[in-house]
């Protein structure tokens, strides 16, 4: 018999799910999805405005991100829990359900850096590192963006050279590099011979210098960093030896940005759940404002834009498990999904009135963030260009 | 050290606004409910994975591949339908070695069916200790673990605050929380017990294995499953049976008459402008003073 009792255990609000997307999902992938959602609104909300608020990125739960398996979540052997690319796809939306910020640290630490370790490394490499990495000691960063080259990262300044004594000399400066500060590894994409080469920089090599770049409004619980590399010397083992050209670095970002699509769904859905609680509470004129129209409008309008990201990102990730999917398939996603959270993040944020922008609702929060989830990893109209360019065969980027 | 834990599911009591009464009254329909494992019986769940576990061992494995940390047997047990595998799978991705599935609906269980059904598996299965949820946060009956332990013959602590016991012994040291204070008790195994929410406190279970230091983490709720016990626990065994195959004939005890949703709340709230007026106010006209 079913009968029910008011809350044992706070366990969070439900995902949202208008259209039973649950029976889509595997056992092992709504187990994944539950206990992540459980962790973040355990572990992660109750501190998250106030690591926003200052600045800082919840360092005390690395190790705890390690112990659930969150880190390299899709990659096999080497100590990483070897998940579907939907379960992972899954946790990516719980993470974000809690903050884009601490999204953006398994992002950057499994899809940019454990990934291509796990890809392109050496076995001698990735005995090295992703174990470490998947437990969370051992900290990565991604240096592809510079100052001057944020959408064409293949100006890129950064230089290598050959040393004759056998090694290599890195100088150049990347900008905007999430972890940057955190990382006890930095992979670092530079021109060897006019050809982009990922090394492998241990962040306490002579030379090597990250500045933290606070004043920031958006992702504000996740450490961005400048990295300044002057005359680093590392040795032959730092090369990252499986790949050459763009294809490298660009092969993470299919991985982060596939992440990013369902984080995207997590920050939305966290909006949502938001402005419907607060609509139906918060009344004026006599009666709770979810009852007007116009309300009802922006509501009905979140819950579908959620409910086409839903589906959308669930034959995506059907698509990649099956190894078919394609770059410009994940670059629709990305730019629909976070153009669609950040409309729906500012939204909700209209619909919590003043309440809207307080630290103590996370409408306000996620709204700033997206801007930054539009921008990185391909802005918003660079993913428009690779779709534009895949399907009319005409690249118009330059 | 081998322990059975029933699990049952419970809709998610965070969703209760979704349950619903069928138009005549007879049954509640779960059509659309999210599940959850009952939170009394993960409580004690994650005291027998402490029971049977070295933390200092934790991660590491044997040249079987058999994990290290774990030192005795969890087996889950479960009575309902085929749906109610997913629970089973989340105390398995948690930690438990194995699961029973006794196939049955849920409109033809009571407790004394539900205590009949575990009488059968113990006595198949064996375990020094059968550690059951205090009660099940939808039916609230609170008879299940004393029936049990009655047709087994085995004595019965309810509501353990902390347990320790030493590697081989036959005894455990339980302790309940009473209004004037704790009592301790001995209880020799095979027993039945029961937990509260203090069974999590980071010292409640002491295995004479893991390290006496060890405190886990403050938490309202079991472990979390790890993305790799989530994985491990698809490989893990898990055995589906039925009510004739263990050779119960279930005697029902309860009759469900009629169902009926509470009615809906009305309350209201006034903000007062001091404590005088609150004080007038909780005299005069909540009249509780
Ligand atoms: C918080 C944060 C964290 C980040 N983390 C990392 C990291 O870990 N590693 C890393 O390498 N980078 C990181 N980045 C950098 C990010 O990837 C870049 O900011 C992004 O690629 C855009 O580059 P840009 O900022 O130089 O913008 P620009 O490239 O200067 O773009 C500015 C505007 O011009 C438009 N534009 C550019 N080119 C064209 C064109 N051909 N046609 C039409 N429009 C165009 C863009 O769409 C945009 O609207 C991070 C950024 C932020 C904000």
């Amino acid at each position: 018999m079913v009968c029910v009792r008011p809350s044992v255990r706070e366990i969070g609000p439900m995902t949202v799910d208008y259209y039973g997307i649950d029976e889509e999902l595997s056992e092992e992938e709504r187990l994944v999805r539950d206990n992540v959602r459980r962790f973040v609104s355990d572990r992660i909300l109750p501190d998250i405005g106030r690591h926003y608020q200052q600045g800082t990125f919840p360092v005390e739960l690395i190790g705890e991100f390690g112990e659930l398996g969150l880190l390299g979540a899709n990659l096999k052997g080497y100590g990483c829990a070897g998940m579907g690319d939907v379960a992972y796809g899954l946790a990516m939306q719980e993470l974000e359900w809690g903050d884009s910020g601490v999204r953006s640290f398994a992002s950057v630490q499994g899809a940019l850096c454990m990934y291509p370790i796990h890809a392109f490394g050496s076995e001698e490499q990735k005995e090295r590192y992703l174990p470490g990495m998947a437990r969370g000691e051992i900290i990565g960063c991604f240096g592809l963006t510079e100052p001057d080259f944020g959408s064409n990262p293949s100006g890129m300044i950064t230089v290598a050279e050959r040393l004759s004594g056998g090694g290599f000399r890195l100088n150049g400066t990347k900008r905007w590099i999430t972890n940057g500060n955190l990382a006890h590894i930095a992979i670092v994409w530079a021109k060897l011979n006019g050809k982009v080469h990922g090394f492998l920089v241990p962040t306490d090599t002579p030379g090597f210098t990250a500045r933290k770049i606070d004043d920031k409004f958006s992702l504000r619980a996740s450490v961005t960093s400048e990295l300044i590399l002057e005359d680093v010397e590392v040795g032959d083992d730092a090369l990252l030896p499986g790949v050459s050209g763009m294809r490298g670095p660009l092969s993470c970002l299919s991985q982060a940005r596939y992440g990013i699509c369902w984080g995207a769904i997590g920050a939305a859905s966290s909006c949502y759940e938001t402005a419907l609680a607060y609509a139906k509470d918060r009344v004026q004129f006599r009666r709770p404002i979810a009852g007007y129209q116009l309300v009802q409008n922006k509501l009905v309008h979140m819950l579908s834009e959620i409910t086409k990201a839903q589906w959308l990102t669930l034959r995506l990730g059907r698509l990649k498990e099956a190894g078919k999917v394609r770059p410009a398939q994940i670059s629709l996603a990305k730019r629909n999904n976070v153009a669609q959270a950040l409309e729906i993040a500012r939204m909700a944020r209209d619909v919590l009135g003043a309440n809207g922008i307080m630290y103590e609702y996370p409408v306000g929060r996620h709204m700033m963030n997206l801007e930054t989830v539009y921008t990185y990893e391909g802005t918003h109209d660079i993913h428009t260009l690779i779709v534009g360019q895949d399907i009319t065969g005409l690249a118009a980027f330059e | 050290m081998k322990i059975l834990v029933p699990v049952k599911r419970v809709a998610d009591p965070d969703n209760a606004n979704k349950v619903k009464v069928s138009d005549d009254g007879t049954k509640v329909t779960s059509d659309g409910l999210e599940w959850k494992m009952n939170p009394f019986d993960e409580w004690s769940l994650e005291a027998a994975l402490r029971l049977t576990e070295d933390v200092s061992k934790k991660g590491m494995k044997g040249d079987d591949g058999k994990p290290l940390d774990r030192i005795g047997e969890v087996v889950l047990v479960s009575i309902g339908p085929k749906d109610a595998v997913q629970t089973i799978r989340q105390g398995l991705a948690m930690g438990a070695e194995r699961g029973i599935l006794v196939e049955a609906e849920d409109s033809s269980l009571d407790s004394h069916v539900v205590a009949q059904v575990l009488a059968a598996v113990a006595q198949k299965e064996n375990p020094d200790i059968v550690f059951l949820g205090k009660q099940s946060a939808d039916g609230d009956s609170n008879v299940a673990g004393t029936k049990l332990a009655e047709m087994l013959g085995w004595p019965l602590v309810n509501y353990a605050t902390s347990i320790r016991t030493e590697p081989g012994s036959d005894t455990l040291t339980v302790t309940r929380a009473l209004d004037g204070g704790v009592q301790t008790i001995e209880v020799k195994m095979p027993c039945v017990l029961t937990s509260t929410d203090r069974i999590l406190h980071p010292e409640s279970v002491k295995n004479g294995v893991t390290p006496e230091d060890h405190k886990y983490p403050e938490s309202e709720g079991g472990r979390y499953a790890s993305l790799k016990g989530i994985m491990a626990a698809k490989k893990k065994p898990l055995e589906e049976t039925t009510l004739e195959a263990l050779g119960v004939t279930p005697k029902r005890t309860e009759e469900y008459v009629k169902f009926a949703l509470p009615p809906a709340r009305e309350g209201k709230a006034t903000v007062v402008e001091s404590v005088d007026e609150l004080v007038e106010k909780l005299h005069s006209e909540a009249k509780v003073l």
